[in-house]
Order: structure tokens, then sequence, then C-alpha cells
């Protein structure tokens, strides 16, 4: 399972890669893969305010459908439109091609609430015991 | 199989219509008028048919395989019903009718049928009074939670959560949530029961209603199901009855004295009216002294010269959730059902039902883990955990009993138990088909660890293997479309 | 009869097996003072003697009257081939195709269900069926609802009065506002609409062919609609779909409808059959079940119930509507119909109705004091204008062997006066000719 080491975590499984003013997010590689196959993504609408924790997307596998939650607060910039007719590459590239939505982050401070990779690691293996 | 578009030959006549004996009018305006026509088939009567015959062989059915779904109550449908529902003087009658000034006495079979059965569900449920106008189980619940709503607003409140616990019907929460209420989830405890301390945690002057199933999904009677609903009323909730599984208890308990309020029934399920895959079914709902006001019009009155009729001059009342009197077919099939089964039948039809799933549970607890070992009702739960440890899934067991000839139980349902196997085998099932039913159980517990793969492969026997359900969900194919 | 197949040796052994002494014993886990107060049933019947006295009930019933009443509900004539197909019980006692390699049959059948409502229809997507029209219209009104995020519905009133007192039902606990907009002349008006049309507006609901049986083009409206980002939505009868308009060709967004018509018995109001379709960029908010065709491991073609995750089995509390059970058996005879009628039975099918309609206005124009609402162009119902209270007037023609038609007075305030009249394929020339002199001679009495 991969867990690169420049991006932030949350307990819900969404990865944060910060950029200046700007955070890129998605779901993570244990996410994507205890979904399964993921068949449709429900995206953050462009311009809307999305807070830290709370919902902004959906992700749907042929059995469930799966909240999934700002990371940090802030306004949407960018939806990855790809994921509309190749929902696939959320299962191929977590953290790549996969990405869901870009956000101007409108409070810098809620970074520290987030997981690094390490703690992230940790994190997961309370889970599978 | 071809499709019936597949077999389509343009020119071909399925069905003769009257010829016009009237001169022509004029014809409609042009405006009004499509421009392409349908893309019907074109096919004989006879392929008709033979192409509906042929993809009926293509299901289980109840009337073909052992059909243990648990919480589906798949019971025999008796053919003498489905002769009563087709009699000219039901089958034709139009709904309009009563409602013609004088009407009533055009309908008065029906409406007796109705008035009838609306004292026999009360009866057998302990409520002062019935609707027969829902048309599903979901449908009986979206009435009764309508009806709570309309409770509590004639007491000036406006109450905010529904409690429901996680072991529910899917329904529920969405019944619930539709309904405008937000949805307070309860977990269920060690013993399989709804957790009490936080159940009472959760309750409060903003709770509605209380909505449970009883027997619960876990095929558990809850014991303290009095003092839940004492509780309930003491921060002047309601409860509601979730009467999926009303075939464990006929004769043992009813809803109204356990202290429930609104209760719904499932016609389709303990009233052996067919599934019809998938539809259609009947859930009337039923409710206490209280909320009788608020009931959906119209509702059948017997008038003092024993003639009935519809009435609709009830300020109180919800209004319509449906465009006339219920699924009428429906409800005459299982009243039909219920005049023969008589009291003693209904009794013996709860105590044989709960008997064989008690059966099937002693004797395949050896082989799968029991979520909670105790005397289950009408239905019980096993997990396939212990096959998951060799790659085995409840749905992989699933596929294998397809090919033994057996439809599977229940999957993956209810969400608390993992990996999770429903069985309801029902009162009509004889004993040879129950254990024939427990061999295959067996014996694909046996396969889990002898040749997991042999299950992975299943099902082998059926017209078509697994189905790749991603590729479906992802390329969305839901119609035909010509190729022309 | 009680059609348990266990006898008293079996049940002792399987007691054994369960190790308990008796039945009871199974029921100890309800405490005694759980026990029924009162379980005052009657005994049970032999099947001969049930039904016998249903008989008997089947015969108090109306049903030999000449039937001209319509108001949404049609007695069209059913191909015996529907009955004995959709008697075949391995349809019948199935359940909903969760198992799709052991329900091919039931999966096909509704994928086929589906493309039939597209096609009639002209929308893209449908499902496997919804309990009726009324709460097919509701489900209708609550997509637009959370599609648009606006709360707001305007709702003609040429929408049959039974919908829109379901509608107001529904949503009583929510807060959506409804405005009804007056029918002028028969038809939609739509100034009215208009007025009332902004940008807080998630639909505007009308009827094809309307209450009062008028046929309309909705176009302008329909455009008008979308310049508010707001959808428009038809309620419309399946048979007129052989010869008008289909709501595609008129830009609906949402169709919604009573599949009756579709080779259903009347059956005193049900089971019957709600049908919807929907443009294509709104299926994920359309409620019920979907089936998909997909490939088997052999990429054989096969079909399954597809995007579930909408659904209230997986979603809960989020799903798009509550429905589980649907009308799936109504579907299948409608299917059977349509597939029965073809192409060109049913846009016959339709003529037959216009043209039989047709015949019975000029016949019934005749008769004295008779007046026939001709402000617009009617598909098979019609309104008429009587000298007296329609209401005595259907009275006495029930006495003359009809069900005359439905007054309207019962559903539209000042209308006591008008009687609208339904001509099916089934009516014959002498019938309808019959009829005039029989409302002839009920108005000289």
């Amino acid at each position: 399972m991969s867990l690169p080491s420049n991006l932030f975590y949350t307990k819900d499984h969404e990865w944060a890669k910060i950029e200046g003013d700007q955070v890129t997010m998605g779901i993570t590689d244990y996410a994507q893969a205890a979904l399964g196959d993921i068949t449709f993504i429900d995206l953050p609408k462009i311009g809307a305010q999305v807070k830290q924790a709370q919902w902004c997307a959906t992700v749907e596998s042929v059995k469930a459908a799966s909240d999934v939650y700002a990371p940090l607060s802030g306004e949407v910039l960018k939806a990855n439109v790809a994921l509309a007719e190749h929902p696939e590459l959320v299962n191929k590239s977590a953290y790549e091609q996969g990405w869901f939505a870009v956000l101007k982050i409108s409070d810098q401070l809620e970074k520290n609430k987030l997981m690094n990779a390490q703690n992230y690691a940790e994190y997961l293996k309370t889970l599978t015991k | 199989m071809q499709l019936i578009f597949e077999k389509s030959r343009p020119g071909r006549l399925g069905f003769s219509l009257p010829q016009l004996d009237v001169l022509p009018a004029v014809c409609l305006p042009e405006k009004y008028c499509r421009q392409t026509a349908a893309q019907l088939p074109e096919v004989s009567e006879l392929d008709v048919v033979r192409h509906f015959s042929n993809l009926s062989r293509l299901n289980f059915s109840v009337d073909t395989n052992f059909y243990p779904l648990g919480s589906c109550t798949m019971k025999y449908n008796p053919k003498f019903t489905e002769k009563v529902a087709a009699l000219s003087g039901f089958s034709d009658l139009h709904p309009l009718l009563p409602q013609l000034w004088g009407g009533g006495m055009l309908a008065q079979g029906s409406l007796e049928v109705l008035y009838n059965m609306e004292r026999l569900l009360s009866e057998i449920t302990g409520m002062a009074a019935f609707t027969l106008q829902p048309l599903a189980g979901a449908h009986g619940e979206l009435t009764g939670v309508m009806l709570i709503a309309a409770y509590h607003k004639a007491n000036g409140e406006k109450r905010k959560h529904i409690i429901i616990p996680d072991s529910s019907h899917g329904t529920n929460p969405a019944s619930a949530a539709i309904a405008g209420y937000t949805v307070v989830v309860i977990p269920t405890d060690s013993e399989g029961a709804l957790d009490m301390a936080l159940y009472k945690k959760a309750l409060n002057s903003e709770t509605a209603a209380v909505m449970l199933t009883c027997p619960d999904t876990l095929g558990l009677f809850n014991p303290k199901i009095k003092e839940i609903a004492d509780l309930a009323h003491g921060v002047g909730a309601l409860m509601y009855y979730d009467g999926a599984n009303l075939n464990a208890i006929m004769g043992k308990c009813r809803p109204g004295d356990l202290g429930f309020d609104v209760v719904h029934l499932n016609l389709h399920k303990t009233f052996a009216t067919p599934h019809g895959g998938g539809g259609p079914g009947a859930g009337p709902v039923g409710v206490s002294e209280k909320l009788v006001d608020f009931l959906p019009i119209s509702r059948v009155i017997r008038r003092p010269d024993g003639t009935f009729a519809l009435d609709y001059h009830k300020r109180k009342s919800i209004g319509y959730i449906a465009p006339f009197y219920g699924n009428f077919g429906v409800i005459l099939k299982a009243y039909a059902y219920i005049l023969a089964l008589g009291k003693s039948g209904l009794m013996e039809a709860s105590e044989n039902a709960v008997l064989s799933a008690n059966y099937c549970l002693a004797r395949l607890k050896d082989h799968y883990v029991v979520g909670y070992d105790r005397i289950c009702m009408h239905e019980c739960v096993l997990s396939a955990a212990r096959q998951l440890e060799h790659g085995v899934h409840a749905l992989d067991i699933a596929k294998y009993l397809i090919d033994q000839g057996f439809h599977p139980p229940t999957i993956y349902f209810p969400m608390i138990v993992k990996e999770a196997l429903m069985i309801e085998p029902t009162e009509t099932e004889n004993k040879e088909t129950l254990d024939a039913f427990i061999e295959a159980m067996i014996c694909a517990a046996q396969l889990s660890e002898s040749d997991p793969d042999a299950l992975h492969r299943a099902p082998s026997q059926m017209p078509i293997k697994r189905l790749d359900e991603t590729k479906a969900a992802r390329q969305l194919d839901l119609r035909w479309i010509s190729k022309k | 009869m009680n059609y348990i197949a266990h006898t008293e040796i079996e049940k002792k052994e399987m007691l054994k097996v369960i190790g308990v002494s008796s039945v009871e014993e199974l029921f100890k886990c309800i405490p005694s003072n759980l026990r029924p107060k009162s379980f005052n049933l009657p005994e049970g019947k032999s099947e001969f003697e049930v039904f016998e006295y249903l008989k008997l009930l089947a015969n108090q019933n109306a049903t030999q009257l000449t039937n001209f009443v319509g108001g949404g509900f049609y007695d069209h004539y059913i191909p015996a081939a529907v009955d004995a197909l959709a008697s075949r019980s391995e349809f019948y006692t199935a359940y909903t195709p969760y198992q799709p390699e052991c329900s091919q049959g039931w999966l096909q059948a509704i994928y086929e269900y589906q493309t039939i409502i597209c096609e009639l229809t002209g929308l893209d997507v449908s499902n496997a069926s919804l309990y009726d029209g009324g709460t097919a219209l509701y489900e209708a009104a609550m997509m637009a609802v959370r599609l648009t995020g606006r709360k707001k519905i305007i709702v003609d009133s040429g929408v049959s009065l039974i919908y829109r007192t379901m509608l107001y039902a529904y949503t009583s606990n929510l807060a959506i506002e409804f405005v009804e907009t007056p029918v002028v002349h028969g038809q939609s008006c739509r100034e009215d609409i208009y007025k009332h049309l902004d940008a807080k507006t998630a639909a505007v609901i009308v009827q094809n062919p309307n209450f009062f049986g008028a046929v309309d083009d909705f176009s302008d409206i329909v455009e008008r609609v979308h310049t508010f980002g707001a959808l428009a939505v038809a309620s419309v009868y399946p048979v007129s779909l052989g010869m008008l308009k289909s709501p595609q060709e008129m830009g609906f967004d949402i169709a919604t409808g009573e599949g009756q018509s579709l080779g259903l018995p009347l059956s005193f109001g049900g089971p019957y059959l709600g049908f919807i379709a929907v443009k294509k960029e709104h299926l994920r908010q359309m409620p019920g079940r979907i089936v998909g065709a997909t490939v088997d491991k052999d990429n054989k073609r096969g079909f399954v119930l597809t995007l579930q995750a909408r659904e209230q089995h997986i979603r809960r509390e989020r799903a798009t509507s509550n429905i589980c059970s649907n009308e799936a058996l109504c579907a299948l005879r409608a299917l059977i119909y349509t597939s029965l009628l073809g192409k060109t039975g049913f846009q016959e099918l339709a003529r037959l109705n216009y043209q039989k309609a047709e015949f019975a206005k000029a016949t019934l124009e005749k008769v004295k004091g008779v007046k026939v609402k001709r402000s617009a162009p009617t598909f098979n119902e019609f309104t008429l204008e009587l000298p007296k209270n329609a209401d005595e007037v259907v009275l006495r023609m029930i006495s003359k062997g009809f069900a005359g038609g439905f007054p309207l007075g019962r559903f539209y305030k000042g209308l006591d006066n008008y009687l609208l009249v339904a001509v099916t394929e089934k009516r014959t020339k002498e019938e309808i000719v019959h009829f005039a002199n029989s409302l002839e001679a009920a108005l000289c009495s």
C-alpha cells in the first residue's frame, strides 16, 4: 500500500497535497482498496465552499456508497472531470490521476489537524487489528 | 436469449384490433402529433408467447425452487387466490364507480372485502384501525411516518428525529428521511438487541418515533420491547412497527399489545400473495386509537342498514396517499388466504415457520458461525466468517446454492453481521426440502476448506456465469437501441 | 387449510434436533404478559367455501355496465396472451432479481420494459417501475427539488386532482411551495404559469391529455421553463403516445404516468403501474430499481440490477427514494401488451380511441341541451356541458345500463353540470348511439 510522504492524511482516508494556498485532495490507496471497483464519483461542485471534515463528495462502488470529507476548508477551484468517464482511475492511481478536487485553502491552521504519512501508517495499523 | 426487439420483423403483427366502425373524423392538427413512432417490436403472437415462456424458465421461483430468502417470507402462494382475483366482478370494476352519486351500490362486493379485511388485520395485530391504501411495505412506512408527523403537528409539536436501530431494513431510515425527519441510529448490543443505554441517551422530547422490527432482522425477539415502548411514550414519542417479520408471531403476540402505535404489514410476505418478481405488494397500515383520525381518505364505513360506503369527510386526514383504495387485487388474495387459514391456521403458520427456522439453525450451527446463539424466530442469521478464512465469501456460497437448485438466502444483510446469510425457510416447505438445503449448505462449508475454487467458480450449471457488475455500472446500458 | 407439510412425526423429529420438547418452547422468549389480549378470528374454511363466498361478493359489483368512465383509468381490451404469460408462476412467484444467475428471465424482461417506456416517451432512461401514476409524479417532483436545489413547484390544475392531492399529502411535512395555475378554455394558462415562473422554481408539472381530456403542445412552456433553470415534468397517458407528441418531442425533462391502460385490469384501483422516464443527465436522481446489460465471465450477454448505490438498501437515509417493492408483474404485463400490439398496432389503437371519441362527440352533440366542449382538441376523453346536474344524470344512466361518465363537480368547484366521458376502442358504434339516446331520455325525464 502506497503512502506518499509529501501528502497529509485524514482519519476518513482522504489525502491532501498542500501547495501554497491550494490543496489537491482525493481518497487514499487504503480507501480505494476497501471500496473495490469504483463505479461513480459525485464530485464537489466548482465554486462551492466546503468545510474541513464535512461532506464534499460521494464515491460509489457496485454495492456501496461512501461519503468523502474535505481535508481542509475552502472554495472548490477545480474538479477532476476525467473521473466522470473513468472512475477506475481512482482504483489505478489514487494519488495522481485519481485526484478529486483542488481547493483554495481558507484556513492554513487546519493543516495541524491532519496526519503525516507516518502517523497515518500507524493509524492504519490500529484499524487492521 | 435474444431480446424481443431483436426478434422484430417489419410488418409482422401480433394482435388484431377491431375495425373502425365509424366514419373517420379529421385528424388532430399536426402540432399535437408525434413525429417519430415508438419503435415497439413487430412480432407474431407466437413469437411473444414463446419469448416470454422461455424467459420465465430462466427464473427461480417459489413454484419451482426452494426460496429461503431471509426477510422476504417466500412462502407458497395458494392458487385459488389467483382465481378469486381474476373474477370479472372484481377485476373489471372501475375504481371511480363508488365515487359517483349513488355509485356505492355498484361496488358493494369490493367495499365489503375492504371493510372486513381492515377488521381482520386489526384483530391480528391488536390495532384500532387499518388503512389498506399503501401499495407496498415501504409505502406503508412512509404513510406511517406521515401519520406520526400529522399527530405531532396536531399536538402543536414539530419533532425532529426518528430513532432506528442499525440492524433495520434500509427502507426504515429512507422512509423517515423522505418524510422530513433526521435519523438517529442506535447500535445493536452484544446480545443482538437494541443497545438500551444508547437508546435512552438518544430519546428526548425531539424524538418523533422509534421504528423497530419485531422480531428484529436478526430473527430474534427482544423481550425488552415493552420497556422500549414505555420509554418512548414517556417522552411523547410514538412506536412504529415494521411488520416485515409478522410471520413469526401470529397469535403469539400482537404489536398493539406490545405498545406499538403504527404498524405496517406486507401482505406479500405474511399473507401469501405472490411477490411478482418484485411487486405488486401491499402495505396496509394499522394505528392505535389516537391516530385513527389521521388515516388517509377514503375510509370504508358500514351504514346502519348493513351496506358499505366511502367516507371522505375526515378533517384531520393526511389525504390521499394512493389514487384509490390500495392494491385491491393483492388485498383480495390476502383476504382469501386469511379466510382459508382462519385463527388456527394463522397460528400454525407462525409455529411451523419458527420450527423450520430453528431446525435449519440447529443443523447448521456447527458448520457456520452463528451471530447470536439463541432460539430464533422465523429466520436465522448465519455468518460465513469461518469460510472467509479460506477466501470464501457469503456470495460464493450463494452462487454454489444456485447450482444446487436452491435460491440463496439473503446475503450481506443485516449489515451488522459479517458475511451474513439470512435463512427464512417459511412454514410451507416440507422437511425433505429443508434437509436437502441443509445438506447443500454443509457441502458448501466443507468445500470452502477442501476446494474453495469450486465455490468461486459457481454457478456453472446456469445459462450464464457470474456477471460483471462493475462493467454494468460503469458502462451503462439500460435500454435496447436499434443498431440501424 | 394451512398449506403446512410437516407431519406430527416430523415435527417431533425436528424438535428433537433443536433440543426442545414442544413448539411452544420456541416462543418462550415472548413473556406471558406480552401474549395477545385477544385473537378473535373466524376458523379456517375450505378453498371451495371461501371461493363461493368471494364469488358471491364479486357478483355484487356492477361490472356489467357499459363503461364511459375514464378519469385517467381506462377500460381497454386485454389480449388473452397477456393473462396467459403473466400467469406463468415462474414469473409471479419469483422475488426481486437480486441473484442474476437464477433471474435472467425477469432481468431481461425489465430491461425490455425499460426500453418500451423510453420508446413511448422518447426519453433516455427508465426504471423497473413505480407504484402508480400519482406516486410516480411525486417522485418526479422530488427529483426536481433535488436536482435544482429549489423548493417551488408550479402545478397546472389540468393535472388530475387525485395526483395533486397526493403531491400535497406527501410533501406536507416538507417546506415545498406549490402554486396551482388555472386551465382556461380547456388548456394550461401560459400567462399564469409565466407569472409564477422564476429562479426559485424547481419544476412545472403538466398533464397530457389533461384531466378534461384536452391535448396540448407544451413545447412553448417547456422552453420558457428551461430559461429559468427549472425542470419540465409531464404526466402522460401511455395509450395516447401512439398518436400524440411525445414528452421528448416537447422537450420535457421527466415524464411519468399511469400504465394501467397497457394491459392491466381496472381491478378497483390496483395493482397499477407507475412509470417514469428521464433525460440521461438526471439518471442518478431517478428512484427505483434499474436493470442494465453486461457480460458474464465468458463474455456472454446478461442482465443485472445496477446503480444500486442510489437505493435504500445501500444508502439508507441518503437514498433517492424509499421504494423497494415495485409493480414488476404489472410492468411485465405492459411489456407483453405493447409487444403484442407492436409498432403499428399501438398507433392503430391510438387512432381507434381518437376516432371513436370524435364520433361520440359528434353523436352526443346532437342530443338536445348537451354541449361538447370544443375549445381544445381531445384524445379519447372529453367534457360535456349538461343542462342538469351531472350527478343526477349519471345516476339515471346507471339504471339504463351505463357507467355514463365522471361528473366534474366532484373535483372542480362550479362544474356541477359538466360530465367527463371516455371512449376506448372497446365501445362500438351501436353502444355510442345507444348511449346518446339514453342520455337524451335521461335528460327529458
